[in-house]
């Protein structure tokens, strides 16, 4: 009974210890964003509260906290205000196999790919319910446009991994990164390369950003599925987006950059790698926002279905190809597995 | 009573509630959330069963995938319930029939030699580095692989079938060739012309 009562203590600690750096980094890639895409565009950015605008989250963080949650009045009340827990909750969830170092882990399943695969894939419900229950046709239309997207994209994604979990032989994102030691050219960025990038734009279009934002196209339908949110309901919105792009960039460094392993052997591996690795990809984010015009509905889907599905599949094949002649360095690491 | 039976306890009644809910919540919606609480913790006691693979599958495929464009006919085609609710007292007999056969039916199978719980000696658990995930694939790819790609081939002509019968051509539908937009030249689209200035 004991043992049991600690163990909940030390992996509730855990998930703390992984929650809230997670909230912290959010407020602050929020202010990044605005002060990148500021210098892209020539100007200043935030500036205002705290040193350097260093204090603008907390700032508007506290005007959402004391702003009321207004209900439409024939919204569905429940579902309505369900709906930001049921896109954040899976956001969050995600978390728990993502490997940060070879030890640091919270859960190290064996399906850990799949559990983020699913994980990612609940969280539309969050988006299609919001517009559902406002009872709102843009809202509605929002909704309808964003999950279209997410669903179509997701295979396209599902197909990039599979790519990367036949080369690493396991399901586990721990190992899927022990397979790539030995330095960048290790790495499954080369091989998987053409996967690498639908992977990372199709993860893009998960999370309704820029390019891919039709979801909210504020010229057509005023802000997509969450206009009818306002205050904490619509910052719980803001997180769960937020915390997906993390966690699309968390992946790919996973996936395709090594995690915690250094790019050049004789430097040591660590945590470090895993965080300046992912701020890279997020910054990337940023930079899509910045420079591309958003895409249009039926190129969006164009891009979707007849672009990338053929690609990944396409490149499956030439993998299965290369593992099963042992072609180049970087097939080899199945041997052991295969059994 | 264990943590696990206990967890079993609990997953199995919000399965149940969730069940009961499809079939007596008014609101097609709400039944089609009440659908995926249902697969979600379906989903967590074949977690407890140590069928991991088949469970986040589960959730992947149904809740993820199946469900969300359930919800999207239910939303979009605006199921009215109350011509549904007409004839119950006629349909009710016939429904308590074949609610009976089917009662029946599975009372001679679970009850009798199958199903017998002494038939099912609970199977060793597992060590903690067994993978479920490539036990299902060794099986899948290598003893029942017949089998495994005659059930593809099924799913792809059900694919092929499903498009075949709802593609309708029609001449007057309007959409996007993509080639003819990128290969548009300057010349296609734009005229220049020379004019004089006005004079005033």
């Amino acid at each position: 009974m004991l043992d049991g009562l600690i163990l909940l203590i030390t992996t509730v600690l855990k998930i703390v210890a992984i929650i809230l750096p997670l909230l912290i980094s959010v407020a602050y890639l929020t202010l990044a964003e605005r002060k990148v895409i500021g210098s892209m565009q020539v100007r200043i950015g935030p500036n205002r509260v705290g040193w350097k605008g260093l204090g603008q989250p907390f700032a508007d963080l506290f005007k959402l906290l004391t702003k009321e949650v207004i209900v439409p009045t024939n919204a569905s009340r429940f579902l309505f205000l369900t709906a930001p827990v049921l896109s954040l909750a899976p956001a969050f969830a995600a978390w728990a196999v993502i490997p940060f170092t070879g030890d640091l882990v919270l859960a190290d399943v064996n399906a850990g790919l799949l559990y983020v695969l699913a994980m990612t894939s609940i969280g539309v419900y969050g988006v299609i319910i919001a517009g559902w229950a406002s009872n709102s046709k843009y809202a509605f239309l929002g909704a309808m446009r964003s999950a279209a997207q997410i669903v179509s994209y997701e295979i396209a994604m599902s197909f990039a991994l599979v790519g990367v979990l036949m080369v690493a032989g396991s399901l586990n994102l721990g190992d899927i990164v022990r397979a790539q030691e030995g330095g960048i050219f290790h790495w499954f960025l080369i091989p998987l390369f053409p996967l690498a990038i639908v992977y990372f734009i199709s993860g893009v279009a998960e999370t309704n950003r820029a390019p891919f934002d039709v979801a909210e196209g504020e010229s057509e339908i005023v802000a997509g599925f969450h206009v009818d949110y306002s205050g904490m309901a619509f910052a719980v919105f803001f997180l769960a987006e937020y915390a997906n792009m993390i966690m699309i960039s968390v992946l790919a460094v996973v996936m395709f950059l090594g995690g915690w392993l250094s790019p050049v052997s004789f430097i040591p591996d660590g945590i470090h790698w895993f965080f300046i690795k992912t701020s890279l990809m997020l910054f990337f984010f940023l930079w899509f926002r910045a420079t591309f015009p958003r895409y249009r509905y039926d190129q969006i889907m164009r891009l979707g279905w007849k672009v990338f599905i053929p690609i990944t599949i396409v490149w499956i094949a030439v993998v299965g190809f290369a593992i099963y002649f042992d072609i180049g360095p970087w097939f080899d690491i199945r041997s052991g597995v295969t059994g | 009573m264990s943590f696990e039976l206990f967890l079993f306890y609990v997953f199995a009644a919000i399965t149940v509630f969730g069940a009961a809910c499809v079939i007596t919540v008014r609101n097609p919606v709400h039944a089609a959330m009440f659908l995926v609480l249902t697969f979600f913790s379906t989903a967590c006691i074949w977690m407890l069963l140590e069928a991991e693979f088949l469970a986040i599958t589960l959730v992947l495929v149904y809740v993820g995938a199946v469900m969300v464009l359930f919800l999207f006919v239910v939303m979009m085609l605006d199921v009215n319930v109350e011509p549904l609710r007409e004839g119950f007292v006629k349909y009710l007999p016939w429904g308590a029939a074949v609610g009976l056969l089917m009662f029946i039916e599975m009372a001679f199978l679970i009850t009798e030699r199958y199903f017998r719980s002494e038939n099912y000696p609970i199977p060793a658990a597992s060590a903690a580095d067994y993978s479920n995930t490539q036990e299902l694939g060794r099986l899948l790819y290598d003893k029942f692989l017949f089998q495994f790609e005659v059930a593809a081939v099924i799913l792809l002509v059900a694919i092929v079938a499903a498009i075949a019968l709802t593609m309708r051509r029609r001449p007057e539908t309007k959409y996007q060739k993509p080639h003819q937009q990128v290969d548009v030249k300057k010349s296609d689209r734009l005229r220049i012309v020379q004019m004089p200035t006005e004079k005033r």
